[in-house]
């Protein structure tokens, strides 16, 4: 399924980025991610997620250290890395006036998709994200979670080859989440890497193979879930996170 | 998937892509204006308004002041609204891509392996198209009110030319302004700063019935070249050209908007690459 299955999917190597009156946001991160898998990056609010995930999809650009996504650099050959990835923010980024069909067949042209694959692709990714009643009608009458699907949708328009998924439940309902965490998984299955961010283990627990707990711009602890609910006590709960604050986590990593 | 790549390409090949994008991006801006044509009422209201309140409420004394019957004062106030419309079309740009970088849509774009300029030159494209409309809208008002163009098809044109040079000027002006501003609320809130550059010209009132200082600002209005000149290929009324500034105005009306965009465009694209950071 891929071509280069010896190298990682992605992988950074002491990744430093702080801004000017921030200080230090990420603090020497180290990460590997392998191909086919969907791995958890977990951590409390502020911890650098969306940083990493924003240097990664070359929106933010690194202050030392080496990120690669595909063997690819993304200083080097950001548009490379454009090629091979899809991104959904931490927030809905799509055109709250243009309909949902719309959104996915514009971004759909700007992924540089034939007119009539464009087309076809929003009609298949309506279908599965449960869209379809609601394609031709604005974005800013979607609920919060049809917003977020279509999100989803349009960084899926094109099969990529690694996924960046930042707080993908976040304000989603129940039965909302469940579609998202279905869709990922699939995704997986057909051999796209995805890396996810959250906040919750519970989400990381269900879709992950593997998490790494980012704490103030470093990985702290790492592991399959089974391996990480062990050294805490196998609790699931939020607690966890308590668990990630500073004193406990020193112990546990 | 048919998916073209767009790396490792030669240059005729990415800047085909890169026309395809701008007008993708152009063809979105164009889009959401019939989802939402009352946006297009924003930046038309106030020109529309012009019309009636300088051409009928204060057209007969600003004539007087002038020497000009009220009749011929409006085939003189027309141009200057003309390019006022090309003036406040700022707004729109820039609170646009204020919000583009608040809503995450660009941040989206830079996401893709589109080509990222192509961001902002749809935007100025989607400008142009929409200062036709808003053209054709204002003209259609000055008709009513008696306006006549009294020159040939080709000083028409020109004209014409003239007007879509200034509104391209402004539109990387806008898109410059929409990368620096905080948001879309400050650009709001900053938007009456659009009425000395409209009015301070010779848009509204020959810049000769000024004070003397702010004449002296209004001739070398980039406004004022193109009004002046728009004037004559329209065959309309102007005022004695009693300036260098306004001798020079048809040299000017080309001069100004291209040392404008020249400033701008590459700024904007500087600003663009440097969200980055
Ligand atoms: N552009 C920025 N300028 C200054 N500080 C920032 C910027 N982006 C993020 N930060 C700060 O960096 C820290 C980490 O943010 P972020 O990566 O969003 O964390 P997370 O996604 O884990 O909540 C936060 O304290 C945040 O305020
Ligand atoms: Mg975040």
């Amino acid at each position: 399924m891929n071509p280069q299955s010896g190298l990682p999917a992605i992988l950074c190597e002491d990744v430093r980025k702080s801004y000017p009156r921030r200080g230090q946001v990420l603090d020497g991160l180290d990460l590997v991610v392998e191909p086919g898998t969907i791995h958890g990056l977990l951590g409390p609010n502020g911890a650098g997620k969306t940083t990493a995930v924003r240097i990664l999809s070359t929106l933010q650009r690194l202050d030392s250290g080496r990120a690669m996504v595909t063997g690819r650099d993304v200083a080097r050959d950001p548009a490379g890395v454009r090629e091979r990835i899809g991104v959904a923010g931490q927030y809905a980024a799509v055109d709250e006036i243009l309909t949902g069909r719309q959104n996915l067949q514009m971004f759909g042209r700007l992924h540089h998709l034939r007119a009539r694959v464009a087309r076809a692709r929003a009609d298949k990714l309506l279908e599965r994200f449960d869209l379809v009643a609601a394609a031709d009608r604005p974005v800013r009458h979607y609920s919060g979670g049809m917003r977020r699907r279509l999100d989803l949708a349009v960084s899926l328009i094109r099969s990529a080859r690694v996924l960046f998924l930042d707080e993908p439940s976040t304000g989603l309902d129940p039965r909302s989440r469940n579609d998202v965490w279905d869709a990922v998984r699939e995704l997986a299955g057909s051999g796209t890497t995805v890396l996810l961010t959250t906040q919750y283990l519970e989400e990381a627990d269900r879709l992950c193979s593997r998490i790494s707990v980012l704490d103030h711009g470093r990985i702290v602890a790492e592991g399959s879930p089974a391996e990480l609910k062990a050294r805490v006590g196998g609790n699931l709960d939020d607690a966890f996170l308590h668990l990630t604050g500073r004193p406990m986590l020193v112990g546990v990593a | 998937m048919t998916a073209i790549s767009a790396e490792l390409q030669p240059l005729p090949a990415r800047l085909a892509w890169f026309a395809a994008d701008t007008w993708v991006v152009a063809r979105r801006h164009v889009m959401r204006l019939f989802h939402r044509p009352d946006e297009l009422l924003g930046t038309l209201l106030i020109p529309v308004m012009a019309v009636l309140m300088f051409g009928f409420v204060f057209g007969n004394a600003l004539g007087a002041a002038m020497t000009l019957p009220g009749d011929e004062y409006r085939e003189f106030l027309l141009p200057g609204l003309f390019a006022l419309t090309m003036a406040f079309g700022i707004g729109n740009t820039t609170i646009s891509v204020a919000s583009d970088i608040r809503g995450g849509v660009l941040d989206r774009m830079r996401s893709l392996p589109m080509s990222p300029a192509a961001v902002l030159a749809g935007r100025s494209v989607a400008d142009l198209l929409t200062a036709a409309v808003e053209l054709a809208i204002v003209m259609g008002f000055g008709t009513l009110l008696g306006w006549h163009w009294h020159g040939g098809v080709g000083a028409l044109l020109a004209a014409f030319g003239l007007l879509a040079l200034l509104r391209l000027a402004f539109s990387w002006v806008g898109i410059l302004l929409g990368l620096l501003v905080s948001g879309p609320e400050a650009a709001m809130k900053y938007f009456a700063l659009l009425f000395p550059l409209a009015m301070v010209a010779d848009t509204v009132i020959p810049t000769d019935l000024m004070p003397d200082g702010l004449a002296g600002v209004a001739r070398w209005n980039p406004l004022s070249a193109t009004v002046i000149t728009t004037r004559r290929l329209f065959g309309n009324p102007s005022a004695p050209t009693t300036s260098w500034v306004a001798e020079q105005a048809p040299a000017l009306a080309v001069a100004w908007p291209v040392a404008i965009i020249a400033v701008s465009m590459p700024l904007g694209l500087v600003r663009l690459r440097r969200i980055a950071r």
